[in-house]
């Protein structure tokens, strides 16, 4: 690593202790106090700094700024559900709690403006002014002209301020297509394995010594860096594992010098950690739990074995018959639930190029006519068509085991709409039932397979017999 | 109105508030009332009805308790946990190196999403009382955006948990800044901690009466995880995580399908901002059990739906909604109905009143206890003598009244307890023949004789072949249903049976039992395998086996043990014959009992298709009026205009011409109205007709019978096929 290099106006002890503080991240901190220049000069507009998740964007940022006493503002982008707040919270942070009073209700980027000058008009900068916004590409969601005119800021307000967007996204993807102002781009780059070792090792639990954390980071990084390189994750397993591996020691079985030992008995813990807490399969309480009742962690069941759903017996074959609807070819059902289909030839019924497909490429919308017509003949009892077994239905579009499409899912409507009324006023495309089909609402099962034939193993319903795939 | 001044003036006379009361709303009772010829009796009825309904309902309650309690008792205990591990942070290793993530407490409920709110009510009036005054709980429904969502717990936390002098200091904080939800929360919730604390215990306040810890979490609960938009959710713990810090935050995922919800919901990076733990409730088909249990199956009350009726309601729950919430209310839809259309539900009470009510009764109503199907049925049994008696004298059917409904209330007693050892010698036989669940048996039970089935029939066979061991079970399960009994048949049962049970142990004890126990299992086992109970075999031809095995018993001679058995089994056989006698043999059962099946089903499981068809071809159902009754199917030219069009279009394919449409209906109208001589005139009836026309098939189209289409001008498409 280059020796630091100094870095006029910035205390020199307080730059020293905040590098030892971040640790990796001295280039880039270094980086970001050469473009910042002294605390009175003026920097550049505009800084972006991406990086994958996890990379220390928003720490190393914030604690730069906090550590050195610079006047800044952190935003969260997630928060900011309207322009508004993200105004507001500027305007908090730099001026005080009286100066949001006179921002209208909805304000435009150009009330921000308007206010921000009077107040700094008020009170001067003496420092640049630094305005943080995490999660930067939620505002390319926002009004349109909040991202350019962000960049732009300083020169908008005439104000010794820099704007730095944080975002996991490169800035190739946030280029307005009507052009913007270019900020200074600054990659984080991911952690190595080293350096995460390095990261993590800090966080030594207080009863033991630095060594044996730092020995037990190394395991937890052989067992996990293959799958995992995400720091967050790699520390919440480290604090859900690291009892475990104290066991032998609190036991006194085991020395802390004894690593193999140790080794012996964490690693197969690990690995079982990595197929079921990894995967989401075992909830981190339930496996916190486990290993302080000193269960066996073996026993633990999975959620995938709580995966089955009781259903009402109507609303199984509501499902079946929808499951069916989304995966059949339509042209196929007179064939499976008409009982005296007549000469429909096997040939001609199979087409080559349908075979298998239907399950590769996903659940298939269906109009509710459709749904209704196959549950009707896959039932074994005569059914009223009462209003539950209509409730049924919405209730499993509730429960998100049914999808009801909404016009826009089902064909990008406005779009699609736009597009063939273009093409009907080209005449090439002449008008057919289209319209009239769209307002009819379609639904699309979102159920797997396996939980289908679970579903339709407990009503005794053979599903593969009625699957156009399986055929 | 006159006023006592001299002046001349404007006086304002505000209407006298009496005026005002004439018209006031009809209440429950007033509709109850309403209809039936005797005011005064229906009014009591209603009393008494409601008065039953209260005791059910807070049966029903206690059930509902009960059965949540472990679940929701492990998730404060959990909430609790994790309040204490935020406080910690500072020394516990852990709980600091876990600081950023939420705990979430996932509570799979089922299905049955009607009943979800009475669990959550309860889940957040406990944690209110014990865990934190800081309960919010939000629906999906509510929170079509984020912004909602982060509103709707802002609001609810700072609005509502408070007191007024609370409420002063912070309605201003949210007011300023009421966009930015957590950061303003953070100022409430610290404010709000510090106030608690520095308070003192003189001062009314609900919340620091209790000794909540120094900082009680905030719980928030989302009652249906899944009506939630992936996004919304997403976002709402994206921001949330960023205050791990300051905020004790706390989430309640109400899930009704699976966990795996969770994760298709949320990407991977998210759920690692949450430390899941899963509660699973009990399933509502139990749930459904205890409610039965309880509230059915039970001669505590004197209401009793019929075997018609709970098939319906349990149809309703296995086959459409597994809500028990639904069933409850489906019973005291029955209750109301039983106590609105049968006079005599007055008697339908305890016990005690019910004899003094019938010396209430009047002429009128002895009339009616005279025309009571199983009344008539019971005179007919009667020497002539006594019929003659008992169809004049008002005083001597009083007398026997009472009788008949103490042995009515009796025979209740009985009955319950003696369905329960029934069900619990069944229960465990190969293939259920009475059915897995006693609500099975109870129906058949109710249907008729259950001891003339061919079900009890084998059920019985089983029986004589049961092991020691497992009789021995069923025998001391049925002395403990027993034990509570009151009345002398159930005492003297118990006695019965507990001989039986001491004797069977005593084989036990001095014959040799290993070897009884050998050749009694080893032929009961020989049968189950033979027949391979683990293979698909009808109940024809185990019967048929077991025939045959009796028939070669017959002629080996008998095992002390076995004889004891069969002395066992016949002595349940008679007293199933005796007590389970099904209900309608009963004198007066329809004081207690709601048969009306069919009007249940009517209501509660409607079917608007059929009626909005039944109504447009047979208005005279709905409209009673008499020009409009014929059987012949044609259409009535007196019928409302949208029956006309309706009928016409039934007779259309896929697409209706309009002009065809309207030139029928105002033939069929013609023909109604006979010649038409003003030919003046004619243009105008002309348009009025269009409009009559053009009003109904929009109408139609509301209903959703037709709608328009673009594939043909001046041409309407029909919805619907069938159905003349
Ligand atoms: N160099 C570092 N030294 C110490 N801790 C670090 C370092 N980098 C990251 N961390 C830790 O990792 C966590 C995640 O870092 P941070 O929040 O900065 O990531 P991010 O890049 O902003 O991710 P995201 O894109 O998800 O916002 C922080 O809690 C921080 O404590
Ligand atoms: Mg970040």
């Amino acid at each position: 690593m280059s020796v630091p290099l100094h870095h006029p106006g910035y205390d020199e002890d307080r730059v020293q202790l905040l590098m030892e503080k971040l640790p990796c991240r001295e280039t880039q901190i270094g980086t970001l106090l050469a473009l910042m220049g002294e605390p009175e000069q003026y920097c550049y507009p505009s800084i972006f700094i991406y990086g994958h998740r996890a990379t220390g964007k928003s720490h190393v940022t914030q604690g730069l700024l906090r550590e050195l006493e610079l006047p800044h503002a952190v935003v969260s982008c997630v928060e900011c559900v309207s322009a508004g707040i993200l105004f507001e919270q500027v305007l908090l942070a730099f001026f005080g709690s009286s100066s949001t009073d006179s921002l209208p209700r909805n304000p435009f980027l150009s009330d921000f403006v308007r206010i921000y000058r009077q107040l700094c008009g008020q009170f001067p900068a003496t420092q640049t002014r630094y305005i943080v916004l995490d999660k930067a590409e939620l505002l390319r969601d926002m009004d349109a002209n909040l991202l350019p005119g962000f960049l732009r800021l300083q020169e908008l307000v005439e104000d010794n301020l820099t704007v730095i967007l944080l975002s996991e996204i490169v800035w190739d993807k946030f280029r307005p297509n009507t052009g913007c102002y270019e900020p200074l781009l600054l990659h984080f780059p991911n952690y190595s394995k080293v350096e995460l070792q390095q990261i993590l090792a800090w966080d030594t639990h207080p009863s033991y010594s630095p060594e044996l954390y730092s020995s037990y980071i190394n395991i937890l990084l052989g067992v996990f860096f293959s799958v995992c390189r995400d720091l967050r994750e790699l520390r919440h397993l480290a604090a859900l594992n690291f009892q475990k591996f104290c066991e032998p020691l609190e036991a006194g079985e085991a020395k802390e010098k004894d690593s193999h030992k140790l080794w012996r008995n964490i690693e197969p813990h690990l690995k079982k950690a990595m197929q079921t807490v990894y995967l989401r399969d075992v909830c981190s309480v339930q496996w916190e739990e486990a290993q302080s009742e000193e269960r066996e962690v073996a026993d633990l069941k999975g959620f995938s074995v709580h995966d089955h759903v009781e259903l009402p017996y109507y609303s199984k074959y509501l499902l079946i018959a929808a499951y069916l609807a989304s995966y059949n070819p339509a042209r196929t059902d007179r064939r499976f639930f008409l009982k005296h289909h007549g000469k429909i030839k096997k040939t001609n019924f199979l087409k080559k190029h349908e075979k298998t497909s239907n399950h590769l490429l996903g659940p298939k919308p269906f109009p509710l006519d459709r749904l209704l017509a196959i549950f009707y003949s896959v039932v074994d009892s005569r059914v009223a068509p009462t209003a539950s077994v209509f409730a049924q239905i919405s209730s499993l579009v509730t429960l998100q085991l049914l999808t009801l499409m909404s016009h826009d899912d089902q064909l990008d409507a406005p779009k699609y709409k736009c597009a063939i009324s273009s093409l009907v006023t080209l005449q090439l495309l002449t008008l057919m039932s289209h319209d009239d089909q769209l307002d009819a609402p379609k639904y699309k099962c979102a159920v797997s397979l396996d939980f289908i034939r679970a579903i339709s193993r407990t009503v005794g319903f053979d599903i593969l017999r009625y699957l156009y795939d399986f055929l | 109105m006159t006023t006592s001044s001299i002046s001349k003036g404007c006086f304002v006379f505000k209407p006298s508030v009496p005026t005002r009361k004439k018209k006031k709303t009809l209440d429950a009772e007033d509709y109850f009332v309403n209809g039936s010829d005797d005011c005064k009796d229906s009014k009591l009825r209603f009393r008494i009805c409601l008065d039953l309904w209260e005791d059910m309902k807070s049966e029903t309650e206690s059930v509902q308790d009960d059965l949540n309690k472990k679940i929701l008792d492990s998730l404060l205990e959990f909430a609790k946990k994790s309040a204490s591990s935020f406080m910690s942070r500072e020394e516990d290793w852990a709980s600091r190196m876990r600081a950023s993530e939420i705990p979430v407490a996932a509570l799979v409920l089922g299905v049955n999403l009607t009943d979800h709110n009475m669990t959550f009510q309860s889940l957040s009036d406990r944690l209110q009382h014990s865990v934190t005054p800081f309960v919010v709980s939000v629906q999906a429904k509510e929170c079509a955006a984020v912004k909602y969502l982060l509103q709707k717990v802002l609001q609810r936390l700072t609005g509502v948990s408070m007191d007024k002098d609370e409420e002063e200091t912070s309605t201003d904080l949210p007011q300023k800044s009421a966009h930015c939800f957590l950061r303003s929360l953070c100022d409430w919730y610290k404010t709000a901690c510090k106030n608690s604390s520095g308070i003192s215990p003189g001062k009314k306040r609900s919340f620091s009466q209790m000794d909540f810890s120094a900082n009680p979490p905030i719980i928030v609960i989302l009652k249906d995880l899944e009506a939630f938009s992936a996004h919304v959710l997403h976002a709402f713990i994206l921001i949330c995580s960023q205050y791990t810090q300051q905020l004790p935050l706390l989430f309640i995922f109400g899930i009704a399908t699976s966990l795996s919800t969770v994760q298709r919901m949320l990407p991977h990076s998210v759920t690692s901002m949450l430390s899941i733990k899963l509660f699973q409730a009990s399933s509502c088909t139990k749930h459904l059990a205890t409610v039965i249990d309880k509230l059915v199956l039970t001669p505590k009350f004197p209401f009793k739906p019929s075997g018609k009726v709970l098939q319906v309601l349990v149809g309703l729950f296995l086959y459409h909604d597994f809500s028990v919430h639904n069933f409850i209310k489906g019973l005291q839809f029955c209750l109301l109905e039983h106590f609105h259309s049968q006079p005599l539900s007055v008697l339908c009470c305890k016990k005690q009143e019910a004899v003094v009510r019938t010396q209430q009764l009047s002429h009128q109503e002895m009339e009616k206890i005279r025309q009571l199907p199983s009344f008539m049925r019971f005179v007919e049994e009667q020497e002539p003598q006594e019929q003659v008696e008992l169809l004049t004298s008002d005083e001597h059917l009083k007398e026997l009244c009472q009788k008949l409904l103490k042995g009515l209330h009796r025979y209740h007693k009985n009955f319950f307890p003696i369905l329960r050892c029934l069900h619990v010698l069944t229960s465990t036989l190969p293939k259920y023949p009475l059915g897995k669940q006693i609500r099975e048996l109870h129906v058949t039970c109710l249907e008729r004789n259950v001891w003339e089935t061919e079900e009890y029939e084998s059920a019985v066979q089983l029986l004589r072949i049961l092991a020691r061991d497992e009789l021995l079970t069923a025998l001391q399960k049925c002395v403990e249903i027993l034990l509570p009994g009151k009345t002398k048949e159930l005492r003297d049962a118990l006695k019965q049976l507990q001989d039986l049970k001491d004797r069977l142990e005593q084989l036990d004890a001095y014959a040799h039992p290993l070897a009884l126990d050998r050749h009694v299992e080893g032929r009961a086992d020989d049968c189950f395998s033979e027949n391979g109970l683990q293979k698909k075999t009808d109940l024809f031809q185990l019967q048929k086996t077991l025939l045959q095995m009796k028939d070669s018993r017959r002629t080996k001679e008998r095992s002390p043990f076995e004889l004891l058995r069969n002395e066992t089994i016949e002595y349940i056989h008679s007293l199933v014959k005796m007590h389970l006698t099904r209900p309608e043999s009963q004198p007066l059962y329809e004081v207690c009992y709601c048969t009306s099946s069919g009007t249940l089903r009517h209501h509660l499981n409607a079917t608007p298709r059929t009626s909005l068809q039944m109504a447009l071809t047979h208005p005279y159902c709905y409209l009673q009026n008499e020009a409009l009754r014929n059987e012949t199917g044609a259409i009535s030219s007196a019928a409302p205009d949208i029956c006309i069009v309706y009928k016409l279009h039934l007779e259309c394919g896929r697409l209706i011409n309009l002009y065809d449409w309207l030139e029928a209906y105002s033939t069929v109208v013609i023909a109604a109205e006979g010649e038409d001589p003003d030919p003046s005139e004619k243009e105008n009836v002309d348009e009025i007709r269009h409009a009559c026309f053009i009003r109904a098939v929009s109408e139609l189209e509301f209903l959703g019978f037709v709608k328009s289409t673009k594939q043909k001008t001046d041409h309407v498409a029909r919805l619907t096929w069938g159905g003349c």
